[in-house]
Order: structure tokens, then sequence, then C-alpha cells
């Protein structure tokens, strides 16, 4: 018993303590696939934001938007063209979106808007591996999985660029939505939907722009996803992994997808390496789950996440 | 013409409650039972016992489960591929444990058992509401499906990694194991489910479904009214985790024969939701609907080429397989966002007044 004790409550933090430089490159690894994370549940948040949508499909679109990239730059598409080439097909997935799924189930329960994402997971799975075919696929824009050392820490190339992409991600968002016209439209939808359409917002073109940018962002988590681990179906099981995240952060706000993938990174990471080998290993797949649900007994609402106020 | 419930005087208050309040229908769905305990056992081969009725029995039974706790409570949950392991791993433990215990003792234990996790993993439902709630019970899919990949112990000790369902006999019968014909393990299936349909739509019939449907419509509300928000969100997260381990074992010992954790991961979940919300959340029925036609669906997919002539290669027929499901999907939620318990129940209403609608 006091074994075990010690190994739960003292031995990781001796392990800690004892080599500083390897807990850092663990932290970092953390952070940075933590960011990754954060990339996904971006889109997640975006959707559920404007349109109270809890979009399931947002793997299934990083899965496509993927294989549409890899498939147009096989077939000797120049990088910048096979860029524009998907952000054009994400953008008209999203209109197709709009046009036969959400506009014929507008004003439905959110449960039945969240079954009808999971048939687009299906149909989007099924359709791009038909046209683009199932193999893994390796994916190279140009950025080389190097790995260098700073002060004494290992640090992927790849994984730096993906941190600066979202990062530059991210404050893009945050100035599309204070500063623009459209980004005033788009909080005015997500407060509320009646009071936006009363003083004139289209809230059908609303929902499209948020679909497009969710794809755009899906595109940009493909390209990084893609590059790390090849693009292949189970590229679309990344949304499982940003789903504690998205409870730990707040389903509405972009600051908290960040900030929960970090978390949930750096606590994946350094759960695995100091206390999993105790329970045998491959904690991975639960521990962010768990994490988040901890956090939710406090904060039922996540982090960042709207006050629920409850009326009756 | 036939379908007329004129001259038949409800005179009490038994008569005016109960299930079939019409006499036709209790004439149908009483030759229906019938019917199905008599006719696939003799005319069905083995094709459609094992691959089309079984699984629709056992995939109903877990339907069931998961509306009493979405549909009825109002607790999202994706956790019924985690409570379904529980239901087989607790099922192969207490028989291998105890040999000579009574199968269908084994099966209903082994639910309690499921039904005692479903309740630990019911607790955060109590401050967390909705989609937080439902990513919460993903928590529990995956915690449980790791720990029964991880520990050795519930395996016993196998190499192999998987529960094997051993031979079991029920007064000289064999009902479980490779030994146990297809017939024997329908009739086993269609009348456990039977029994716990019975059950559970009596359930939600009397005070316990009334306190359900009130927490899942305002749970506020409820709560002032006296309704005990504690109490009954644990007691729907027990009952259906009960019946999701109970279909978990049948599926183990019943269909599959031997499986590992994979057979239990979050896409059987998702399966089980998809047969609830296309069936109709909030009833019975549904559940039995749903579970035909997500049963159904995939197996007329898989024959529809052939049937036409057409012979694609296999992952293209694969592909298209995935597409049409979703599509479907997509199209019964727009066309019936009620599910399919609605439309049966929009064609009764027509039948009353059919040949002569007003």
């Amino acid at each position: 018993m006091t074994e075990l004790l010690y190994g739960v409550a003292v031995a990781p933090f001796k392990d800690m303590v004892g080599s500083p430089a390897f807990f850092v490159e663990v932290l970092t690894g953390g952070v940075f696939a933590g960011l990754m994370y954060s990339l996904v549940a971006l889109g997640f948040v975006l959707i559920f934001k404007a349109s109270g949508v809890f979009n399931f499909a947002q793997g299934a679109m990083v899965l496509f938007a993927a294989l549409t990239l890899v498939g147009l730059l096989e077939r000797g598409v120049p990088v910048v063209a096979a860029l524009l080439g998907t952000t054009a097909v994400m953008i008209a997935l999203a209109w197709i979106i709009e046009r036969l799924v959400l506009r014929p189930l507008v004003n439905q329960e959110h449960i039945i808007l969240f079954m009808a994402t999971i048939g687009l997971t299906f149909f989007l799975e099924g359709f791009g591996e038909m046209v683009w075919g199932a193999n893994v696929k390796k994916l190279d824009i140009g950025i080389p999985d190097r790995s260098f050392i700073v002060a004494g820490v290992q640090i992927n190339e790849l994984e730096l660029s993906a941190a600066v992409t979202a990062a530059i991600l991210v404050a893009v968002l945050a100035v599309f939505f204070h500063r623009t016209r459209v980004g005033r439209a788009l909080r005015a939808v997500a407060d509320d939907h009646e009071a936006a359409l009363s003083i004139g917002i289209p809230l059908k073109t609303i929902w499209m722009i948020v679909w497009s940018v969710a794809g755009i962002v899906a595109i940009v988590a493909g390209i990084m996803w893609g590059a790390k681990s090849g693009v292949q179906f189970s590229l679309s099981l990344v949304a499982l992994k940003a789903l504690p995240v998205l409870i730990l952060g707040g389903f509405t706000s972009v600051p908290g997808a960040v900030v929960g993938g970090l978390i949930i990174g750096v606590g994946e990471k350094v759960g695995e390496v100091y206390w999993g080998p105790l329970v045998g290993g491959a904690i991975e797949n639960w521990f962010a789950y768990v994490v988040a649900l901890a956090f939710l007994l406090v904060r039922p609402q996540g982090l960042f996440g709207e006050r629920i106020i409850e009326r009756v | 013409m036939i379908y007329r419930e004129a001259g038949q005087f409800k005179t009490s208050y038994a008569s005016d409650q109960a299930i079939f309040p019409i006499a036709q229908d209790r004439w149908f769905v009483g030759l229906a039972t019938v019917a199905a305990f008599v006719v696939p056992p003799l005319a069905a081969n083995e094709y459609w016992l094992q691959a089309v009725l079984i699984p629709f029995l056992i995939y109903s039974l877990a339907a069931i489960g998961l509306n009493l706790l979405t549909g009825y409570a109002g607790q999202l949950s994706l956790g019924t591929g985690g409570f379904m392991a529980v239901g087989a791993y607790a099922a192969f433990k207490l028989t291998t444990a105890f040999p000579p215990l009574n199968i269908i003792v084994v099966f209903v234990l082994s639910g309690l058992v499921a039904a005692s996790v479903g309740l630990v993993f019911g607790i955060p439902s109590l401050r967390i509401k909705g989609f937080y709630l439902a990513v919460a019970t993903l928590a529990a899919q995956f915690f449980l499906v790791w720990l029964f990949n991880k520990v050795p112990w519930f395996v016993n000790y196998a190499s192999s990694g998987t529960i094997t369902a051993p031979n079991r006999a029920v007064f000289g019968v064999i009902l479980t194991g490779p030994n146990a014909t297809a017939p024997v393990r329908y009739v086993t299936a269609l009348a456990l489910v039977v029994v716990f349909a019975l059950l559970a739509k009596n359930l939600v019939r009397g005070r316990v479904g009334r306190s359900w449907m009130a927490i899942r419509d305002r749970d506020i509300a409820a709560e002032i009214i006296g309704v005990r928000p504690l109490r009954t969100k644990l007691l729907a997260f027990g009952i259906s985790s009960f019946y999701c381990g109970v279909a978990g074992a049948e599926l183990v010992f019943l269909y599959f024969g031997s499986a590992e954790t994979l057979a239990f991961d979050v896409t059987l979940s998702f399966l089980v939701l998809f047969m609830v919300i296309i069936g109709g959340l909030g009833s019975i029925l549904g559940s039995f609907l749903g579970a035909a036609f997500i049963v159904l669906v995939p197996i007329l997919l898989t024959n529809a080429p052939q049937t036409v002539g057409l012979h694609l290669p296999v992952a293209l027929q694969k592909q298209i397989e995935l597409m049409v499901f979703g599509g479907l999907i997509i199209f019964f939620l727009i066309v019936e966002p009620l599910g399919l318990a609605r439309l049966w129940q929009i064609s009764k209403e027509k039948l009353r007044l059919w040949p002569f609608p007003h």
C-alpha cells in the first residue's frame, strides 16, 4: 500500500525534479500536442457559437480537407493552387450542407442536429475515400520533420510551425470576430437567433460563412495532422480527441479552445509519462476525458463557457 | 374499416389505462408475439436467424435501455458501448467462476453489475447537462473499454484477450456457447426482450417514468413540484445500464460467441443512439423499429447491387454503403425528426378514418 502511495504521490514528482530537462521536453511535447487539439476544437467552437449545432462532422471535415489537398497535390497541382482549390471545395461543401442539411432542420432539437452531423460524418468519410482513394498518403508541403535543440530541450520543427500556425489562426479569428462587420453579425447571431433576424442579419448567409470558416480551419488542422501522421481514415477520429478540449474550454469560447487544448495536451503527456506506467500505460485515450470531467464538476460550463442561467 | 373502436366501452380505470386500449391492437400484438416465437425457429434458415433476427432482438434491448435514459429521462449518453461491455465481461466472469449457475440468472446478475457501474458514471449528470454530459459519458466509454483491455483478470488471463461464451444449458437445452443452435438462441433472446420490454413499458407508464419525463421536460420545475433530481437521474442511469448490461451479455453469449473489447467501442454507442433517434425518442416501440432499421439497412445495402446484377469492387461498395447510410440518416431526420414511431402513429390515425376520411 505504501509502495503504491509512493508510486502515485512521490515518485513522479521526484522524477520531474530529478531531470528537469526531460520534464521540460515532456511539457513542450504536451504544449504542441495541445495546440493540435485546439486546431480541431476551434472548428467545433465556431459552428456551435453561431448556430448552436454540435458539429460532430468536424473530424470528417478535417479528413476530407486533407484528402482533397493531397489528391490535388498528387495530380501535380502547385501548392498554392491546391490550397486555393481545397478552400473552394470546403466553401462549396459549406454551401451544400447549409442547403441540404441545416435549412430543412431549422428549429429542431439540438440532439436531432447532432445526429444529422453524425450522418454527415459517415457520408463525408465514404465520399472522401471514394473520390480520393483509401490508402495512407503522405502530405508534404515543405515543412521538414526535423528536430533541433535549444538549451538542452529537443524541439520538433513541424510541431513548432503547427504552434505558430495555431497562434496566427487564433489571432486572425479574434480580429475577424471583433473588428469586422461580419464578425459582429456572427456574434449577434450567436447571442440570439431571433433578435439577429429581426434587425436584418441574414441568418442563412451567416451560417454559410461560419461553416466555410470552420472548413478553412479544418484545412489548417488537416495539413498539420496530415503532415504529422499521414493522411488516412483515422484522421477523422481526432474529433474524439478534441471533445474533452471542448468541454474543458467551454463550447462557446475561442480562447477556451486554445487554453483547454493546452491543459489537455500537457496533462495527457505528463500523465502518460509519469503516471501511465503504474497502470500499464496507454491511458491517453481516456485520461483527457477524466481531466475534463474533474474540471466540469467544479465549473459545469467549462473554463470560459457562458454562465448557465437557469430559468423556470 | 376493420380498425374501429366503436362499441368498445371502457367501464373501469384499468381498462382505460391499459397498454393497448383498443381490442384490435391487443389481438395484433398478441398474435405477432406468438408468431415471433413459433414461425422463425421453424421457418427461417440459419442465415436469417444469425445475421438478422438475433442481432435485431439484442440491439432492441440495448435501444430500450438507452431510450429510457435519453428519451424518457432526457440525459444524453454516449457510454452505451461501455455499459454493454460491463454486462458482457460480468457475465463471462460470473459463469466461469460459478459454472452451475443458471445462465438466465447470470444475465440478470451481470445487468445488475452494469447498473451499479452506471450509477457511478451517472453522478456527474447532477451537475452537468446536455452536450457536456454527453461528452462526459464518453469518459465512461473509453475508461471501461481500456480497463477490460488492460486487466487480464477480466478475460481469465487468456492470452488472446477474448472472452468466449461457454456451453450452458437450462433444463437440458444448451442455450449458449458453440453447441447452441440458432433457433434456441433466438427464442432465448426473444423471451428476454419480451419480458424486459413489458417491464420497461410499465415502468414508463408509472410513477418512475413520469418523474423521468418531468426531469426531461424542465428539471427545475420538476424539482419544485417534488421530484428529487438526484434519485430520479441516478435511477434512470441505473435502470438504463441494467438493460444495456443484459444486452451486452446477450451480444457475446447469444450472438458473437466470442468477442474482444473492440466489439464494444464507441461505434457501438453511436449505433445504439442512432436506433433510438431514428426509432423515436421516448417510445418503446420506436426502439424496436430503430433497431430493425439499423440492422436491416446495411444488409440491404450490401445485397442490393448484386440483386440488380452490379458487381462493384469491395472497397467501392463499402464506401457507397457508408455514404448511403449517412445520407439515409439525414434524410430520415429531415422527413420525420420524431422518428419511425411517429410515422407508425400517424398511419394508425389514418387507418381509423379509412376508407372515409372526412
